[in-house]
């Protein structure tokens, strides 16, 4: 059994002799105009079905609602008011206050996605007045963690650790046993039970119609493309985000490029900004998708201490062991109780 | 979004349930007060108090995808394990019934228990998959092979009974020989599996993001071993003449003492919020039935154990009372993950202790 | 737009109708440029701007005019730019009066016809008296001058340098603007004096040498009965702050689909040639030598004196040896205008029986076009409807389940239209160029063939052309000539597809050479003598040397800050037009940062980054004889190479048929009276009064508030337009599957609005229902003392039942109104009535609609009056004998 929590390279603890770097996501929200494009194309290079009940879900412009058997990106709406956003930038500045990690300052930013500084940033402590109203957009994702609870529970090894240290299922292997939709701390990984990939071009098709499904019945989630990633090309999201909030590299690379860009926020005076995921003393010891949240994570339907529940499962290994034990006993003496 | 101005918008209720809602409900008062003014312009710049806020509601984890048959599955293992051990005591003792009965017992008992996983997978047809491997960190996995293992033994000490009882009829012809010499070791070989079977079901729940049962690793297995315990005992209660059921009924008193012990121990030391599926709605009634069963159960044994007809009674509360405790936490757990409430506060209640002991550096939110 | 210092995104939501171009928006912003958007709406596009200023739909003139008097009054005007590059100090003849003394109209107009007679708005001659009157070419003869404007004979026009003279444009500028205060921005957008304060200063201070300023607008600005007019005063305004041709700087067309650029390159336009030469009219361009003079003379200054070989260039790409100088070019073979065709004309026309059949090619006019009953009903009266689309849309469908068949006002047996669907080649299942916003041709190489019967457009009409030449074949009837004797030989790919490097090519053009055709590589050697030809004078370029220079592809568009190794720009491959401003009159640049080309003095040419947009070696200091015409006559500080005095125009003299210069008039349709003028509505505008299209009362007349709300209809980025490429594909759709309505908090509380549930919108013309949106992103705005509620209306779903998703069209609300100098309708602001629930079905809704148009009292007058107030605006006398004509369905 491998690391189960704390810092490491999870596809070497995966033991891989052919480990390529880790790869991972840096999606900036900042920058997100909500376009939705990552979950069409997404939807279309993975062929995942349309799913929902084509309603209003009564979330601002979001009609997805959350990540799931058939959705691996999800763009979050939020609309906020003037009092949210003071809060907003209020914990944000608590937490520069708490002065943590204690992980030493921003490397460098890595090279292409990184934006260059920009040419007048205001002083730091000169914060911008805070608006009347602003409105959140983010795009969610899998955050194929350090340690993966998805992975750890479950007990087919149709999820894998891949040799890029991404988290995959095999649709081919997993027989649906649910194991690891309750493992997931964010709610990611999910069993596929209905949802159509047909367009509507035949006469006679109806809104509501579903043809059959891909993969039904299994547990499905991003896979970071590893397919694409095979072939050095990018995840399909990435590539089609228009503004570049969604990066793709080297997840040290990631890494540093996210503490660069929520530094040069903070130069802004725009407390508010800050990373997650970014961590790797964390509960999940860091995730291969980092994100920079202008608010609190359980705001963007986030959670805001996730802890890998492997991490405790030796302890809960050796309670269960002295419980049993107490069976044992307990059986024991009722019969032995009759003999004295 | 706030929660003031979501207030405003009809809320999509996860699981449906009023009380869910009014919950919600009377969170938002409490957040209105503090916020002072439903903008809550005029509110002092402060660091707000950990407290709640959801995308609109929705669930932060997602519930496992189980149904009952799960729940079930978790009585019935623990009755399984339980009857096996018993019948593994029977065999020592040389009490035939008691041994001959909780064999049959088990044997059904774990039977029923794994059609009902099987159909509970998304794919049935590659339920062998659970054998494809062995993974230490899945409970799920270890399970599999506990259950394979303690089938085989259960298996034949109950075909061994069976063929005894239908007089040696069983197309068995040169394999008769070798079952009944193999019977014994069977019998005990099931014995073995028995309490890991019937305690593995607690960490399968437990080693999840489910708030609840996740809240409740420390206990849960004892929990499980008790409840396991007065069913099992139960269940020979009423299938066993009085005069060989003395140690089940010693048994049966065992768990009901230790399942109460157990289970308040539990709903102390989890977080409250986290605990409070386990009091609430649904699954809190049958906790709550499950106790008053159990006792019942309990005193009855005590009392009126001899007399066939009483114990009978009583092993029939017992069961009953194990099933509802294996129900109720199942459904907690379900209901815990629907309202991401018990997925949100628990988390800032532990990172904020974590701080205000001086851990700063642990946090998956960080400032750079 | 990476390199500008500040954008202001107005008319427009870039971010969600644009998402792939507003990478530039972001680079800038990562540069620290602040970007400020000013719109009805909080939209995805405010949300990543610095600033959202909420305006009032269809008030923009007065924001921008306020703007250029603040820019005037406070003197932080570009000083050497404006005197050096615009017509500021050219002086205008005497006879020309502003609105501000005529009630609101400029000196000129006809009350019959409703249209100027743009004379008296000429500039001044050294010779005295007029220049050669240039008459207006009654409508839509605004936009057939393209960016020149009409004959200007010569260059002899009378200039104050000091801008002291009363007639110089510029003091008639200052007049002109004087009352646009930011007072008056408050009483009239319903914005406040802060907001206009940051915005001017955000403006201002990103300007001059050293920064630059960029405008972003789209169809919030052009769909207006003063479209054209409201991107005039942007252009003034960038003019006046020397943000035209430098880099950073401009004003950004937006366009709305993949290639709409190109269907105005190449026009799908009743009253344009390719190139963006004028259709010619009836009485107006009967010969071959009225039309070159009309469209260049070889006396006007700058490039468009050439027009005569760029349109003899085009008749030889047409017409080949047919085309010669004994019949001027085949030019009789082009048709004549009679009149306004524009496709509202057009369905009126088809509910007069005046139309037999309709092609739809891509588009769906029964949800897409306003008023889309009247659209409808106009199908319904056709003899054949041909659709050509992806899937079978609401406009091949409307005759079994369109709104008219629910109410019963049309019914299926009736109907005698025989409607073809032709299944039509999507753009990866064909090869071809797109040319986008920025007049970037970028190639399409073929991903999979069409599927079935699917066919490109380049096919289809390739092989119906073929068909009736056929059938036309040895006609000896003269009118059938013109396609007899048509170029219609491309060279077929496998498959029997003609090949559509092939139509580049002829669009390129060749000269014919001793060794067969040569591909010429740049306009400037097109000549008129027949030895050239190109099919659009413009892209003349785009094939140079033979290769094709729109699949040009080299990775961020090569190492030079142009980036013009990526596609091909026309013309001339430039990517920044009338560059020559980026540089001084001295011709060096402006500033070390914003420098783009300038004049290289040992080489004695113009050198830079981009392709330089003025004649190579002519040199900053230079003054030709004024008695040349054509490019000779350009001096070297007359960076306006296309137009007739080389010079920005400020004042418009020609070229524009509702004023020299923007002024603010009201929306056909407003809940205030204009408080800049006693004239109201915008008195050029094309107006349709029929039954079927009332306009509700405006201002606080009787029956005004029964119609209380202004509502904006608009698109999403999840869908495209009238919702054929979207609403049928389940990934698109299911990301916004309901029509819906965004209103204010304190509207649904007006109206007892309950969030996500039903309401019903009322509008002169009809009733839809959508699901409601109430939200903080829009802001109800105080307005001259009152509360003004502006509604959002997207209006990609439409009735029907092959869609994914389906709803009401909300452009069933809009009337039909246009602005006379392009055709546009104004889709962007209208009068209604919003009410919680659903909507009556059946003949139910046509009562409710007859209800609310009996209360409001509205008649086929109401809103259709050209002059509001007769005895307050004093109209000149009608004008000479060559008053224009009439058509296009005005009273």
């Amino acid at each position: 059994m491998g690391q189960l929590a704390g810092p490491t390279d999870p596809a070497a603890d995966a033991r891989w002799t052919d480990r390529k770097p880790r790869k991972g996501f840096f999606t900036d929200t900042s920058i997100c105009i909500g376009c939705k494009a990552c979950e069409v194309a997404c939807k279309e290079w993975n062929r995942n079905p349309r799913d929902g009940d084509l309603e209003l879900l009564a979330s601002s412009y979001d009609n997805t609602g959350a990540l799931g058997a058939s959705t691996w990106r999800h763009v979050a709406f939020i609309e906020q008011g003037r009092s949210r956003i003071q809060e907003a930038r209020e914990t944000g500045r608590a937490l520069v206050d708490l002065g943590m990690p204690g992980m030493g300052a921003p490397e460098p930013a890595g090279p292409a996605p990184a934006a260059p500084a920009p040419a007048r940033a205001t002083a730091p402590d000169a914060p911008p007045d805070t608006q009347e109203f602003r409105w959140l957009m983010s795009s969610d994702v899998c955050k194929h963690c350090t340690h993966a609870g998805c992975l750890d529970v479950c007990p087919t090894g149709a999820l894998f650790r891949t040799e890029y240290g991404t988290v995959v299922v095999q649709a081919d292997v997993c027989n649906g046993c649910g194991t690891c939709v309750a493992g997931c701390p964010f709610g990611v990984v999910e069993r596929r039970s209905d949802g159509t990939a047909a367009p509507n071009h035949k006469r006679g098709e109806r809104k509501g119609e579903k043809p059959e499904i891909p993969n039904f019945g299994v547990a499905q989630k991003c896979t970071l493309c590893y397919d694409r990633m095979l072939d050095d090309q990018t995840p399909a999201c990435a590539q089609t985000c228009p503004t570049t909030s969604i990066k793709y590299g080297d997840r040290a690379e990631m890494v540093s490029v996210a503490r660069h860009r929520v530094a040069e926020l903070h130069d802004q005076g725009k407390t508010e900004a800050r990373l997650y995921g970014a961590n790797d003393l964390d509960g999940v010891g860091g995730t291969g998708s980092v994100f920079l949240l202008l608010d609190e994570p359980e705001v963007y339907g986030l959670p805001p201490d996730p802890r890998v529940c492997t991490a405790d499962l030796p302890r809960m290994y050796k309670l269960a062991g002295l419980a049993a034990a107490g069976m044992v006993t307990a059986a024991a003496l009722s019969f032995l109780g009759g003999r004295s | 979004m706030t929660a003031p101005e979501s207030d405003r918008l009809p809320q999509p209720s996860p699981d449906g349930q009023g009380q869910h809602d009014h919950r919600r409900g009377q969170h938002i008062r409490r957040r209105r007060r503090r916020a002072g003014g439903a903008d809550g312009s005029r509110e002092m710049p402060m660091v707000p108090e950990a407290e709640f806020t959801s995308y609109y509601g929705r669930p932060v984890v997602k519930p496992a995808p189980w149904g009952d048959e799960i729940a079930a599955y978790l009585f019935l293992g623990g009755v399984a394990g339980g009857s096996a051990l018993l019948a593994a005591g029977g065999q020592l003792t040389g009490q035939e019934a008691l041994r001959r009965n909780c064999r049959l017992s088990a044997l059904g008992a774990v039977g029923l228990g794994a059609v009902a996983l099987v159909l509970d997978l998304g794919r049935p047809e590659r339920f062998l998959n659970m054998l494809r491997t062995i993974k230490l960190t899945s409970p799920m996995s270890v399970g599999s092979w506990i259950l394979s293992a303690f089938s085989a033994g259960a298996g034949v000490a109950a075909a061994a009974e069976i063929d005894r009882m239908t007089g040696g009829r069983l197309p068995l012809g040169p394999l008769r020989r070798v079952l009944r010499t193999v019977e014994k070791p069977a019998g005990l070989e099931a014995a073995a599996f028995a309490p890991p079977l019937a305690v593995y079901t607690a960490v399968l729940l437990a080693d999840t993001a489910t708030p609840t049962w996740n809240a409740a690793r420390d206990e849960l297995p004892f929990v499980f071993v008790s409840s396991a315990s007065l069913a099992s005992a139960g269940l020979a209660m009423i299938t066993t003449p009085a005069e060989q059921t003395a140690p089940a009924r010693r048994l049966a008193v065992a768990g009901v003492v230790g399942d109460l012990l157990a289970t308040r121990l539990m709903h102390r030391r989890m977080d409250p919020v986290a605990a409070e599926p386990l009091h609430e709605g649904k699954a809190g009634m049958m906790m709550r039935v499950s106790e008053a069963l159990a006792v019942a159960g309990g005193i009855g044994t005590l009392l009126g154990g001899r007399r066939r007809g009483v114990a009978a009674a009583a092993g029939l509360a017992l069961v009953a009372a194990s099933a509802l405790t294996r129900f109720g936490v199942f459904e907690a757990g379900i209901h815990s993950a629907k309202d991401p409430r018990y997925t949100v506060e628990p988390q800032q209640h532990r990172l904020a202790a974590r701080r205000a002991a001086g851990v700063t550096d642990d946090s998956i939110t960080t400032s750079r | 737009m990476a390199n500008a210092d500040c954008i202001v995104i107005q008319g427009s939501n870039m971010a969600e109708c644009h998402p792939v171009g507003f990478q530039w928006v972001e680079e800038a912003i990562a540069r620290g440029a602040k970007v400020i958007h000013v719109d009805p709406r909080f939209t995805r596009t405010s949300a990543v701007a610095d600033k959202h200023i909420p305006i009032r739909a269809g008030s923009d003139v007065v924001l921008l005019g306020a703007l250029i008097n603040h820019v005037l009054t406070r003197d932080l005007w570009f000083k050497e730019y404006v005197i050096a590059y615009t017509n500021a100090a050219t002086l205008v003849n005497e006879d020309f009066r502003d609105t501000d003394d005529l009630g609101g109209l400029f000196s000129g107009f006809d009350t019959a016809t409703g249209t100027y007679d743009p004379s008296t708005w000429a500039y001044a001659r050294e010779t005295g008296g007029h220049e050669d009157k240039a008459s207006a070419s009654g409508r839509a003869a605004g936009d057939e001058f393209g960016c020149g404007g009409p004959v200007l004979a010569n260059s002899r026009v009378l200039r104050d340098e000091t801008l002291q003279h009363p007639r110089t444009v510029f003091q008639i500028l200052k007049r002109h603007y004087a009352r646009y205060t930011p007072e008056m921005v408050r009483d009239v957008c319903g914005i406040s004096l802060d907001d206009f304060a940051y915005l001017a200063d955000a403006i201002t201070s990103n300007s001059g040498r050293e920064r630059t300023t960029c405008f972003a607008y789209a169809l919030g600005w052009t769909q207006h009965t003063l479209g054209a007019q409201f991107i005039r005063t942007a252009a003034i305004l960038q003019l006046l702050l020397g943000n035209i041709g430098r880099p950073g700087s401009g004003i950004m067309a937006l366009r709305g689909h993949a290639s709409i650029q190109g269907s105005t390159d190449i026009p799908t336009l009743f009253n344009l040639l390719p190139g963006y030469l004028p259709m010619p009219a009836a009485g107006m361009h009967d010969t071959f030598a009225d039309y070159v003079r009309a469209v260049g003379s070889k006396k006007q200054k700058g490039f468009r004196a050439n027009s005569d070989t760029y349109i003899v260039s085009m008749l030889k790409a047409w017409w080949g040896d047919a085309a010669s100088a004994d019949n001027d070019w085949a030019y009789d073979y082009l048709p004549r205008l009679t009149g306004a065709h524009g496709t509202y004309q057009t369905v009126t026309d088809m509910l007069a029986d005046k139309v037999e059949g309709y092609f739809l090619i891509g588009q769906n006019p029964a949800i897409g076009s306003a008023n889309g009953r009247q659209q409808r009903m106009g199908m319904s009266r056709l003899k054949w409807l041909v659709v050509r689309d992806l899937s079978l849309i609401e406009s091949a469908t409307w005759w079994k389940d369109g709104p008219e068949i629910a109410s019963g006002e049309l019914r299926t047996e009736d109907l005698a239209t025989e409607v073809f669907f032709m299944p039509a080649a999507s753009h990866v299942e064909k090869a071809g160029t797109f040319t986008q916003t920025q007049r970037l041709l970028q190639w399409r190489h073929k991903a999979i063939d069409p599927p079935g019967e699917c066919q490109s457009d380049l096919a289809f009409f390739f092989q119906l052309g073929q068909r009736i030449r056929q059938k036309l074949a040895g006609s000896a009837d003269e009118r059938d000539r013109p396609l007899l004797d048509l170029t219609w030989d491309y060279p077929l790919e496998e498959g029997g597809d003609p090949d559509p490097e092939a139509v580049l090519a002829e669009i390129n053009g060749y000269r014919s050479g001793p060794d067969g055709r040569e591909p010429l590589s740049a306009y400037t050697e097109l000549r008129a003598d027949g030895s050239t030809t190109a099919g659009c004078w413009i892209y003349t370029g785009v094939y140079a040397g033979g290769v094709n220079q729109g699949a040009n592809r080299v990775p961020n568009g090569g190492p030079g800050p142009a980036q013009s190794q990526w596609g091909w720009a026309w013309p001339a491959n430039r990517r920044i037009l009338y560059n020559r401003a980026s540089a001084g009159p001295d011709g060096r640049p402006w500033s070390e940062q914003k420098k783009w080309v300038w004049w290289d003095e040992e080489r004695h040419r113009w050198v830079g980054d981009d392709v330089p947009d003025f004649v190579p070696d002519r040199a900053p200091g230079s003054r030709p004889d004024r008695a040349l015409g054509g490019p000779d006559a350009l001096a070297g500080d007359d960076p306006f190479i296309m137009q007739c005095d080389g010079k920005g125009w400020l004042f418009a003299p020609n070229g524009m048929i509702d004023g020299p210069l923007p002024s603010h008039y009201e929306p056909q349709e407003s809940p205030v009276a204009n408080a800049l003028y006693p004239q109201q509505q915008n008195p050029s505008r094309i107006m349709f009064p029929r039954t079927d299209n009332l306009s509700a009362p405006s201002a606080g007349a009787p029956g005004a508030d029964v119609y209380p709300y202004v509502f904006t209809t608009y698109r999403l980025t999840e869908h495209h337009t009238a919702g054929g490429m979207s609403r049928w594909l389940p990934y698109l759709a299911e990301l916004q599957p309901e029509m819906f309505c965004e209103v204010s908090p304190a509207l649904a509380a007006e109206r007892g609005l309950e969030p996500y549930g039903w309401a019903t919108i009322i509008s002169p013309r009809t009733a839809i229902e959508a699901r409601v949106l109430v939200t903080d992103r829009m802001t109800p705005l105080v307005v001259g003392g009152h509360t003004v509620h502006q509604i959002g209306l997207p209006y990609h779903w439409g009735v029907g039942t092959q869609a994914v998703v389906t709803g009401d069209a909300a452009n069933d609300l809009l009337g039909v109104t246009l602005d006379p100098n392009v055709q546009i309708q104004e889709s962007k602001v209208g009068s209604c009535d919003i009410r919680p629930g659903r909507r009556p079905q059946g003949g139910e809704l046509l009562r409710l609609v007859a209800e609310y148009q009996a209360r409001s009292g509205v008649t086929i007058v109401t809103g259709n009056v050209r002059i509001t107030d007769p005895d307050r605006e004093i109209t000149d006398p009608p004008p000479g004998p060559d008053a224009p004509g009439t058509e296009g369905g005005t009273p």
